[in-house]
Formats: structure tokens, sequence, C-alpha cells
């Protein structure tokens, strides 16, 4: 076989890759646009197209809530996080202490916790406190989770930074602080970003809290929102409606993914390759 | 970070030693080792485990021998790389809940197009317990292959290219070249994958959740810790089945780690 044909096969290949990620995509979206008794015509795409599930999904107040939930939260949650964690990451790359393997085996274990462990105990102590169907009783447990995350992924993006680069704003008279903003934050800026990005991800994806920690349109995020959702009667099938709310709960997603591949693609993996 | 994990971890051994249910206040009692003695000798339990299992040890499987593959094209295409590599994030980027709708809504009998086309008239995938755990299966396959292909990506990568010139050079078939050069070469990389992916496929929630509820034997370990606490609000079980969700976690992990030498350090390319 040619060096042609051979770069051919892998490209088809590609695209089979391509197809299987987007079908499914494709099929709730096509099922968003179905219209009435459409939703059952047991065939892939609508006999005609109709915005009317959208209007329904727009016209709701549990979805505009549970929207604004998961934005509010998400955000604040990343944001938070991002910031502890860049000052963390920071400490651990550039000082050298006892257990600094261990921090970030804990980061990594924390990481991989399973979540649904952490219902039971937060259920009761937010009761407690008032913390429960808040928006604070969603992004504690939410930067707990990230937190470790961010740090781990910050931490190998620090690694990359020389040191002599420090030692120079230091000899020319810059403070720690200064240094560490102007000199260490412009560099690792792309890290920042990519932690900030894969928080921003678990956030909108989390389900577990989501529907353990609220109990009301007060903080109950758009995932779980989409499991309690009936449509606009009780006795109408709630199906299309949902399928265009999880059309609308994707798109933040697409944009990020788009522009961001190949931040993502170097934080998934940790640092490991460049991209 | 220990704080907000560490803390109400401990929390949750001390409320497993009681029992407590919120609607039952005066019930509140401690009781020692109870709540472990009743989960334990109760076939939930260890049914919810047999399934998890199975979906774990299923979806790992299938998903180590999808994500090979879609590694080895995305390390050897040329043209339209890029394009792949994009594609290939939409299925992690994707809210579990939403990739559950669209498979729920795919197989069900009065909206899916599965069924007819395969002619399968009105066949009820959800009610049965093989094919209901056949479409989480699917769900949570389709969700994080991507993951698990873009670790091994990175394994590939490491593999040196005069390594496997050598081998073409004294005449060793591809296959001879996968066996004996490329997956000893990254090894590394496919045990962590391989342990990310066993722990998080482990605790599986959101797509038994939205498909099934629990319905036809498929609930998971960490479907029971919910409906234990959040629907029959017994924190003091709940919280044991979920001290003993983590345990099982921990021995996991701790297989992988010391049992099959899996050398974490490696995902980071530390090399000290």
């Amino acid at each position: 076989m040619n060096r042609h044909a051979r770069s051919l096969a892998w490209s088809a290949a590609g695209f089979l890759i391509v197809a299987y990620t987007l079908f499914p995509v494709l099929w709730i979206v096509s099922l968003s646009f179905k219209k009435g008794a459409d939703v059952h015509n047991r065939a892939f795409f609508p006999t005609e197209w109709s915005w009317e599930n959208y209007k329904t999904v727009f016209a709701s107040d549990l979805f505009a809530a549970a929207m604004r939930n998961s934005l509010g939260i998400s955000l604040t949650a990343t944001v938070l996080s991002v910031a502890l964690a860049t000052l963390a990451a920071y400490a651990i790359a550039r000082l050298e202490f006892k257990g600094k393997k261990l921090v970030l085996s804990m980061a990594l274990a924390i990481a991989m916790f399973p979540t649904i462990s952490l219902v039971p105990p937060l259920f009761d102590m937010w009761r407690n406190l008032g913390l429960y169907d808040t928006w604070i009783g969603l992004i504690i447990p939410y930067m707990s989770f990230t937190l470790p995350l961010s740090i781990w992924t910050l931490s190998a993006f620090f690694r990359e930074i020389p040191w002599e680069l420090e030692q120079a704003a230091q000899i020319d008279g810059a403070t720690p602080w200064q240094t560490f903003r102007n000199v260490i934050m412009p560099l690792a800026a792309p890290g920042v970003f990519t932690a900030a990005i894969l928080t921003f991800f678990f956030a909108w994806n989390d389900f577990v809290f989501g529907i353990s920690l609220t109990a009301s349109d007060a903080a109950r995020p758009v995932p779980a929102a989409l499991a309690f959702f009936t449509g606009e009667s009780f006795f109408k099938q709630p199906t299309a409606a949902i399928a265009a709310a999880a059309v609308v709960v994707t798109i933040p997603v697409i944009p990020l993914v788009l522009c961001f591949q190949r931040k993502i693609i170097a934080g998934l993996t940790g640092g490991a390759v460049k991209g | 970070m220990l704080l907000v994990t560490a803390y109400p971890m401990l929390q949750a051994v001390w409320l497993s030693l009681y029992s407590y249910r919120i609607t039952d206040p005066a019930s509140w009692k401690f009781i020692g080792l109870q709540n472990y003695a009743v989960i334990l000798s109760d076939g939930l339990w260890w049914r919810a485990v047999g399934v998890t299992g199975l979906i774990t040890v299923v979806t790992v499987a299938v998903e180590l021998l999808v994500g090979f593959a879609f590694a080895v094209v995305m390390h050897r295409i040329a043209l339209g790389r890029g394009v792949v590599r994009t594609a290939i994030l939409v299925p992690y980027g994707m809210v579990t809940v939403v990739s559950a709708f669209a498979w729920k809504f795919a197989f069900a009998p009065d909206s899916g197009f599965v069924n007819s086309w395969f002619g399968l008239e009105h066949h009820d995938f959800f009610a049965q317990f093989g094919s209901s755990l056949f479409v989480i299966c699917m769900s949570e396959i389709w969700k994080t292959t991507p993951f698990m292909s873009l670790l091994l990506l990175a394994g590939l990568a490491q593999v040196p290219e005069e390594l496997q010139e050598a081998a073409r050079v004294d005449g060793a078939t591809w296959w001879q070249r996968l066996w004996n050069v490329t997956i000893p070469n990254m090894k590394a990389a496919i045990m962590v994958a391989t342990l990310f992916r066993t722990l998080d496929a482990y605790r599986i929630f959101d797509n038994v959740f939205v498909m099934t509820n629990g319905a036809q034997n498929t609930e998971t370990v960490s479907f029971l810790v919910y409906r234990q606490m959040i629907s029959r609000t017994a924190v003091g079980l709940g919280s044991a089945v979920s001290v003993l969700l983590f345990l099982t976690v921990v021995l996991i992990a701790f297989v992988f780690i010391k049992v099959l030498k899996t050398d974490l350090s490696q995902v980071r390319g530390d090399r000290s």
C-alpha cells in the first residue's frame, strides 16, 4: 500500500471516530426538534422541524431557575477553586518540604473518591448548619472535589516554569508577591485556564450532589432538574422537552471544547504530553 | 482540602454507628456495628456490589479495546487530526445525565429509533435485567471511552519510534510489533488508565438513576447509598453503606497500586 492510500485509510478511520462521538448528540438534537406526535414516530429524524420544545423549555420557570443555579454555582466554584489551587500548586512546585509526594498522592486519591460517600454526612451537616438547598451547600463539595484535581494539573504546569526567571526578578528587587503576579502568573496562565475548564466541566456535570443536597428551585442545578422535569403539564410526556433542555445544557460545553481542545487534552493527561 | 473530605468521612463513620432516621428523631441510639451487620447479611448489598462489579468489568474491558483502537488512529492520522481530537472531547464534555437521556430515548419503545431500525417491534429494553444493563453500559462506554483513549494516546506517544523501526527491519509483523514492542512500552499508561476508569466506573450513578431508577435489579452501590439516605432518610444505615463503598474503592486502588504495581508518577511524565 502506498503512502497516500495509507494516509487516507487513517483519515477514514478518523471519520468513524467522529461519527461515533457525534451520533448520540445528533440524535438528541433531532429529537428535540420533533413536534407533537412526531416524538413517537420511532424514526431518527422528525418529519417536520419545530422550535416548539425550546419554547416550552424557556417558558418554564423551573428550567430558568435551574440554569441560573447551574451557571452561578459552577462559575463560583471554578473561580474559587482555581484561585486557591494556583497558590497551593505554586507552593508545591517551588518549595521543598517533607511529604510533598504524599500531598500530591492525596490530591489524586480525593479526585477518585466515590462522590456519593460524602452525601450522607454532608446531608446531615448541611441540614444542621442551614446550608441544605443553598448555593454554598453545593459550592463547597464541588470545591473539595475540584481543588485536588486543579492542584494536580497546575503543579505539572508550574514545574515547567524556569526557576531562573524568578531569581532574576528577585535580584531586580521585586517582592515575592510582585514576582508571583508579574512573572509567574503570565507564564502559568495557560495552565490556570486548563484547570478552570476541567473544574467547570466537573461542576457543570455533577448530578450526585445536585439531587441529594437540594430540594427546590433555590439551588437545584440543571442536570438534577432534568431528571425531575415533567413538562408543561403532568399528563404530557416530557420526552421532547427534556431533549430540548438537554441540548441547551450542552451548549456551553461545545465552544469550550472547540476553542481549547489542545489545552483540555494536555490537562487531562496531566501535562505528560504536549497536545 | 483534607478538611472538606476527611472530616465528613469521619462524620460518616460516626453516624454509621447509630440507628437514626430523620423522620423518627426519637430513634437516635448508639448501636455499634449493627448497621454493618444488617447490610452485610442482606442480599441487597451483595447484589448491588455484583451489579456494580459487572458494569465495571464490562465497561472497562470494552473501553480498553475501543480506546486503544481510537488512540492508535489518533496517533497515526495526518489529515483531519485536529477534527478527530476535537470530536473526541464531545462525549467527555457532555453532561452524563444528557448522555443517559439520549441513550434512554434511543432505546425506549415509545420514542426510540433502535427498535424500528433493527425490526424489534415494541421490544422494551428496560423490562429485563440484561438489556437494561446493556443500555446503561452503552451510555457509560460512549461517554468515557474518550478519556481512556486520550490517556492511552499519551502512552503511545512515549513509545520510541526507533524501536518500532528496528522491529520492522527485523521482519516483525504488525501484530508482533503490537504485542512485543508497543504494549510493553506503554504498560504504565495502560495500567493508570485502567485504574482511573475502574474507580470511576465503580461509582456509577447518573446513568442508573436516569435509565432504570434501580428497577430490574440494576441498583448499584452508589444508588443504594442514595436510596437509603435520601429516599428512606435512614442516615445511620446510609452512612454505613457509604463507608463500605469507600472501603471497597480503597481496596481496588490498593490492589492496583501494590499488587499490580501501577506507577502513578508515570502519568505526569515524572522521571525522578
